[in-house]
């Protein structure tokens, strides 16, 4: 497989009240196109860092992104913003509560020009769909959703970008486990129906053995390990790693329960 | 809606300022027909019924030249209301736009476009109005203007503070990740967030915006006789006190009823909108 987005010694430092702290030093890696890589780590171990440097939120101190063997400018034209979207953790935050569902979709087709104006408003149900959630969903407030629900229509109006690649920050874990294997799922089909790629930000092992087809562990802005899911599990080569598996004791049962939750046909989280 | 109205009766407060506003506006629209002399707002002359205490037909009083003062009230506060809706319409816009901008998208623009609301807003208002009409003709256009000067920074300050807050949410990152313009994100996304607190203020505003501009024309920096004003009558009258109260007391309670209505209201809809203090 082509890599899609190829990372090369990525560093970046931050100004904290006059000392510079090192949030990444030189990461390298590629995202394959059409793979989940997982992205994993504890809190500041720089792996929401590389999620904002990949999506050109932050600019990198060195190094250079190649996406689609194209160096990733810093100011990026909308084509490229088009091409790799987000999904951020907390839905409730994500959408504006002053704007209805299919406003906040709308908005990524009104950017980037998708169809004409009349078609907009059907292609604002069609994506509602896709995600699982009734078309007149459109009219409704964030408020007026559950959190599993608010999760799909940010899913949906990223999907709205025809973006070939999704950030997932994080996307389940302000959920419910229920709720959470649902969303999962959910994600699996469409990457499966639309040749997406995904890197999935998560500090949940039981989620990245569910969904990812490779791991990247973060451990202090290094890239420790990056293996395959199955051989990372089965044979950790990195201490950090190691130790990040076996310091989730309560993944096991948690486990099995989203595995037989994920056997279950899907039925919409209504 | 149901919640609003219910939230608005239950109190009786927001009842008793409802009812004044209310009151004070239809008065006011209406003045040329509730006006018991219609014809006493302009330069008319009665010296048979001159500074005559309350009594039929005169409810509260004459003044000096023998108008009947609450015919000058009712007109007075249509020129108050029309007064308080111009300073709005322009301070608030202004003020929102320069918070908005400051807010958004910070570094050199946030610190010129503050600072220069910091200034405005270390000059005491009536000092900075009363110096504006100094160099300015005493009228009501130049009055409102002077208000207005003064009144757009404390919109400007309190957007600011709010789009610093708004910024941080995610529905923000999120427009900007799909590529939504500056303007697209102040005004279309933001702006809506900050939309309760700017309605709050702007109707206890309402209130005080009437409140500088009677003080600034009872200092004599505004509307110019013989239209009636709030602020002149309580002026010209306070050379009588006490032997001829009326003068004062009635255009004086005339202003307070207004602005405490009018904050009332406020602190209503701050209840129903939900807007923290």
């Amino acid at each position: 497989m082509k890599p899609l987005l190829q990372v090369f010694e990525v560093s970046k430092t931050f100004d904290a009240g006059g000392k510079p702290v090192r949030a990444l030093d030189g990461v390298s890696f590629s995202v394959l196109a059409g793979e989940c890589l997982a992205i994993v780590g504890e809190s500041g171990s720089g792996k929401s860092t590389i999620a904002n440097i990949v999506l050109g939120i932050y600019q990198p101190t060195s190094g250079a992104l190649l996406f689609q063997d194209k160096e990733l400018p810093d100011v990026r034209p909308l084509a490229l913003k088009q091409a790799i979207q987000l999904v951020q953790q907390n839905p409730l935050s994500s959408l504006n509560p002053r704007r209805s569902v299919g406003a906040s979709i709308r908005l990524a087709l009104d950017v980037h020009d998708i169809g004409d104006r009349a078609g907009r408003k059907a292609r604002v149900g069609e994506l509602l769909e896709e995600v699982g959630l009734p078309a007149d969903f459109a009219g409704r407030s964030p408020a007026a959703l559950s959190g599993g629900q608010r999760q799909r229509v940010a899913i949906a109006r990223a999907l709205a970008c025809r973006s070939e690649l999704l950030v997932l920050d994080e996307p389940t874990s302000a959920l419910d486990v229920l709720v959470q294997a649902r969303v999962l799922k959910l994600l699996a089909d469409i990457r499966r129906a639309r040749r997406l790629t995904y890197i999935f930000i998560t500090h949940d092992l039981a989620v990245v053995r569910n969904i990812a087809d490779r791991v990247a562990v973060f451990e202090k802005g290094r890239l420790v390990e990056i293996a395959p899911t199955a051989d990372l599990f089965a044979n950790p080569s990195h201490p950090y790693t190691r130790r990040l598996i076996s310091a989730v004791p309560v993944t096991s049962r948690r486990e099995a329960e989203l595995r037989d939750r994920l056997q279950e046909p899907l039925d919409a989280d209504l | 809606m149901k919640r609003a109205v219910f939230i608005l009766l239950r109190n009786p407060l927001s009842v008793l300022g409802l009812a004044l506003v209310g009151l004070v506006v239809l008065a006011a629209v209406f003045a040329d027909y509730v006006a018991p002399f219609p014809d006493h707002k302009g330069a008319v002359v009665d010296f048979l019924n001159f500074n005559k205490a309350p009594e039929w037909p005169y409810l509260f009083g004459t003044d000096l030249v023998g108008r009947d003062i609450l015919s000058r009230i009712l007109f007075a506060y249509r020129i108050s209301l029309t007064l308080g809706v111009v300073v709005l319409a322009l301070a608030v816009p202004v003020g929102v736009t320069v918070g908005l901008i400051a807010g958004y998208i910070g570094g050199r623009t946030e610190f010129v476009l503050m600072r220069v609301t910091d200034v405005f807003l270390s000059i005491p208002p009536l000092v900075l109005a009363m110096s504006m009409m100094g160099l300015l003709e005493p009228s009501l256009t130049n009055g409102m203007m002077a208000v207005t000067v003064m009144w757009w920074p404390w919109y400007a300050r309190l957007v600011y503070n709010l789009t610093r807050s708004e910024r941080e949410e995610g529905y923000v990152l999120a427009a900007e990740v799909i590529g939504a313009s500056r303007l697209h994100v102040m005004f279309r996304e933001i702006l809506p967030n900050c939309v309760p607190s700017i309605l709050t203020k702007m109707t206890i505003d309402f209130g005080f915006v009437i409140l500088i501009a009677s003080s600034l024309s009872f200092l004599g920096l505004g509307v110019q006789p013989p239209t009636p004003d709030l602020g002149s009558m309580v002026a010209e009258g306070a050379k009588y006190l006490p032997d001829s109260w009326w003068l004062t007391v009635f255009p004086g309670l005339a202003i307070l009823v207004v602005v405490f209505g009018f904050n009332l209201i406020g602190d209503a809809l701050r209840e129903i909108l939900g807007v923290e203090q």
